[in-house]
């Protein structure tokens, strides 16, 4: 019954002073909106003109749209963008909440509420809108990944009450993703109001972490003091190997042959293919949260390796040079899945090593 | 199960201290009011071993919310939400990086809170150095450094009976005190002097303190030194410190501080503290305190025998007075006694308490009504009894 309606392209824009990343996709009409083409259009001027960054009259335009259509999910959905493109995130708030409580299967809705809440502070209510965006979802990356980010804020906070520091600077880094586009899961998303409840089947949120940390603490028998056994810490997976002196590589050719390491490591993605997709990271790779090389391992295999078509692949790179055998990549990335379809700025540092270009870092944005 | 492997990372500390406290929990039903946070801390720890983290959660914003100043419950929160993020090996492990040492202390605050609470006192055992509390003073304190833990007890007809017990911070650098400067606190027997007011401290001795009488009688005696030991609150941007935080003082929480102060009497209140208590069953309590009580009252009888081998017997080989080593103080009790045809002694409103120190004596104070036909008088008496040769004998006598 739904109509999908094919979105163009990935939308971005930045908020003040806090840069969201802008997860975008496949639009999902929710078989309310079977509206006549010329409105339609509107919404999509609308959507223009955001995407042109003149947020004004894009407000105009879906302020327009929706005097004749004002229960339209897509409409209210752009106008809450819209909103807190104006740095108007009460006005944002109040829409996307009305939109939740309207079509409360929809999971975006409440992933753009947790990004606001988030950019005030707000991060308890961020933790529960996004922790119902999961409850529709279960399976919804934006709203775990923006939820991982809210635990680690919280958890931030509470280790900044619990030792006297400065918790903010924990983690100063945001990840918070908005979404840009209503996107429904197909087939899982019902016709708003009358929609059913949420899925009966669904599973409880689930931490994003899914890797074993070698622990290696036993517990104390009962009669021993209690005293704690100090687990080793976790120690990166190999030292690095001093790297042979080469000679430096023409820029050309190293330009080839980065651009080659990557379609390589794109492709070993999109086919599923973790070996080939792990052998793209250096030995030195610098884990997410400095997590153990395993821990992040048997993560990527497990999300690399899970079932279901994806298609990965990027645009046009910029390199920069930092020394003959380090450099930095910048492109868009552009991740397509069957219900989750995201464009985003990605970052590599490739080093050198033994002849081959290697992921040291990857960073998104 | 990878997942729960994670978890098993996130709090072994959780299980190692649950792992050594809980063969003490059923040993019997509850049988003091709980007060404080250590039973919904308990409570969120067992939750954590049985990994039901979003109730562990739970629990943790009660306590939070109970205890807004609690660290120790912000740091299991602080965990709770990061091992939603990325496995985590070591409690604490998330707020290490910016305070390793702090994170250490609040580690040692949960294991000596879990186990206090979960080791609390049988009601058929008492601290042994409360032999006989005097009928004015109604309550005694008794500080166990080791475990963190300060026990008041009530004096019910001499019987010392449990009322409640409280989280305390001690020296940094441990007990048995010996100089000035040196972060300890001392070990021994001591009062209660005084009461500062909140009014009159600076914010972080929270909310009053309680100086105490060190360095006693014997302290001197050792040669050991220092001042200003108190019993006394919290700074307000904390509920409490780590077990080893102050300079020597006796740290409490300041509603604890607020409740225990309501039961001390100004130059009364016995404080002993202890680095480790030694628990005593009530029968072998009543034997020891018997034993002693008859012995006081066998000198008092000698005393007043005027013979002077009898009286001398309970004087300890080392025993010395003004000076005089125990010869040349029996001669000179001799030529007094020669001049007296008798003597009547009274021992009134008598207090013993052992010293819980290396140094193994008990010291005794009681009101003496001294008599004889040629000089009668009434003083404070303080003798320190010790064990010599299997009998009780007097170490050191003065009057107070």
């Amino acid at each position: 019954m739904p109509t999908l309606f094919a979105r163009p392209a990935a939308l971005s824009f930045s908020h003040g002073a806090r840069s969201l990343l802008i997860a975008a996709g496949l639009t999902l009409g929710l078989g309310l909106f079977l509206a006549a083409p010329a409105v339609a259009n509107t919404v999509e001027e609308a959507s223009q003109s955001l995407k042109a960054g003149d947020h004004a009259k894009a407000l105009d335009q879906i302020n327009r749209f929706l005097s004749d259509k004002p229960k339209d999910a897509q409409g209210r959905f752009l106008k809450g963008l819209i909103l807190t493109g104006l740095n108007k995130p009460n006005d944002a708030i109040a829409v996307f909440r009305k939109l939740a409580e309207d079509y409360p299967d929809l999971p975006e809705p409440y992933n753009n509420l947790a990004v606001i809440y988030a950019q005030q502070k707000q991060y308890e209510k961020a933790k529960e809108a996004l922790e119902q965006a999961i409850r529709t979802h279960p399976a919804y990356a934006t709203a775990h990944e923006n939820l991982g980010d809210i635990y680690s804020r919280l958890a931030s906070q509470a280790y900044g009450k619990a030792l006297q520091i400065d918790g903010s600077n924990a983690s100063a880094q945001t990840k918070l993703a908005m979404i840009n586009d209503l996107v429904g899961a197909p087939a899982k998303v019902g016709a708003g109001k009358t929609a059913s409840p949420a899925h009966p089947t669904v599973q409880p949120p689930k931490p994003v972490v899914v890797a074993a940390a070698p622990v290696t603490a036993e517990p104390a028998k009962p009669t021993a003091p209690p005293v704690i056994t100090k687990p080793e810490p976790v120690k990166p997976a190999d030292p690095v190997k001093p790297e042979p002196v080469k000679p430096a590589t023409k820029p050309a050719d190293a330009t080839a042959e980065i651009a080659a390491a990557i379609d390589g490591w794109l492709s070993a993605w999109s086919r599923k293919d973790v070996k080939t997709y792990l052998a793209a990271y250096a030995k030195d790779f610098q884990t997410p949260n400095g997590q153990a090389r395993k821990a992040w391992e048997a993560e990527r295999s497990q999300r690399v390796g899970k079932p279901g078509k994806i298609e990965v692949s990027r645009d046009k790179f910029s390199i920069k040079a930092e020394g003959d055998d380090k450099v930095v990549v910048r492109f868009r990335q552009h991740y397509k899945s069957a219900n989750l379809n995201t464009s985003s700025g990605k970052t590599l540092v490739l080093v050198k090593r033994d002849g081959k270009w290697l992921i040291q870092q990857e960073r998104v944005g | 199960m990878k997942l729960l492997k994670i978890r098993t990372g996130l709090l072994c500390a959780a299980l190692i201290l649950q792992g050594t406290l809980v063969f003490a929990k059923d040993a019997s039903a509850p049988r003091y009011t709980d007060s404080g946070p250590e039973p919904l801390l308990a409570r969120v720890f067992e939750h954590i071993e049985q990994q039901r983290w979003d109730v562990a959660l739970k629990e943790t914003e009660s306590l939070v919310k109970a205890y807004p100043n609690f660290r120790l419950a912000h740091l299991i929160k602080g965990d709770l939400l990061m091992a939603r993020t990325r496995p985590l090996s070591r409690f604490g492990e998330g707020g290490e990086k910016e305070a390793k040492d702090q994170v250490a202390d609040l580690r040692e605050e949960a294991i000596a809170r879990l186990r206090a609470y979960r080791n609390k006192p049988d009601e058929k055992v008492v601290p042994r150095y409360l032999l006989q509390m005097r009928p004015d003073q109604k309550h005694a304190v008794v500080v166990d450094t080791q475990k963190a833990r300060l026990y008041l007890y009530q004096n019910d007809n001499g019987t010392p009976r449990f009322v409640a017990d409280y989280y305390i911070a001690h020296g940094k650098l441990g007990a048995d005190k010996f100089k000035e400067g040196d972060k300890k606190t001392p070990i021994g027997v001591y009062h209660v002097t005084s009461s500062i007011p909140r009014q009159k401290l600076p914010d972080f001795y929270g909310s009053g303190a309680f100086p105490i009488n060190y360095p006693n009688a014997w302290d001197k005696k050792q040669g050991r030194n220092g001042s200003g030991i108190w019993l006394h609150g919290t700074p307000s941007d904390t509920f409490s410190r780590p077990p080893k935080a102050s300079d020597g003082c006796v740290v409490l929480a300041n509603t604890d501080l607020d409740a225990l102060a309501k039961n001390l009497q100004l130059g009364t209140t016995p404080v002993i503290i202890s680095n480790n208590i030694e628990w005593l069953s009530l029968d072998d309590w009543q034997a020891e305190r018997t034993s002693l009580i008859g012995m006081i009252d066998e000198w008092r009888s000698d005393w007043e025998s005027l013979d002077i081998n009898r009286y001398a017997r309970h004087y300890a080989k080392e025993f010395s007075s003004d000076g005089k080593d125990l010869a040349a103080w029996v001669a000179q009790k001799k030529k007094v006694n020669a001049g007296k045809q008798w003597i009547k002694v009274k021992t009134d409103n008598i207090s013993m308490f052992r010293n819980p120190g290396r140094d193994d004596y008990v010291v005794v104070t009681f009101e003496q009504d001294y008599q004889s036909s040629n000089l009668s008088n009434r003083m404070q008496k303080r003798q320190y009894w010790i064990k010599d040769g299997g009998r009780w004998k007097i170490l050191f006598e003065d009057a107070v």
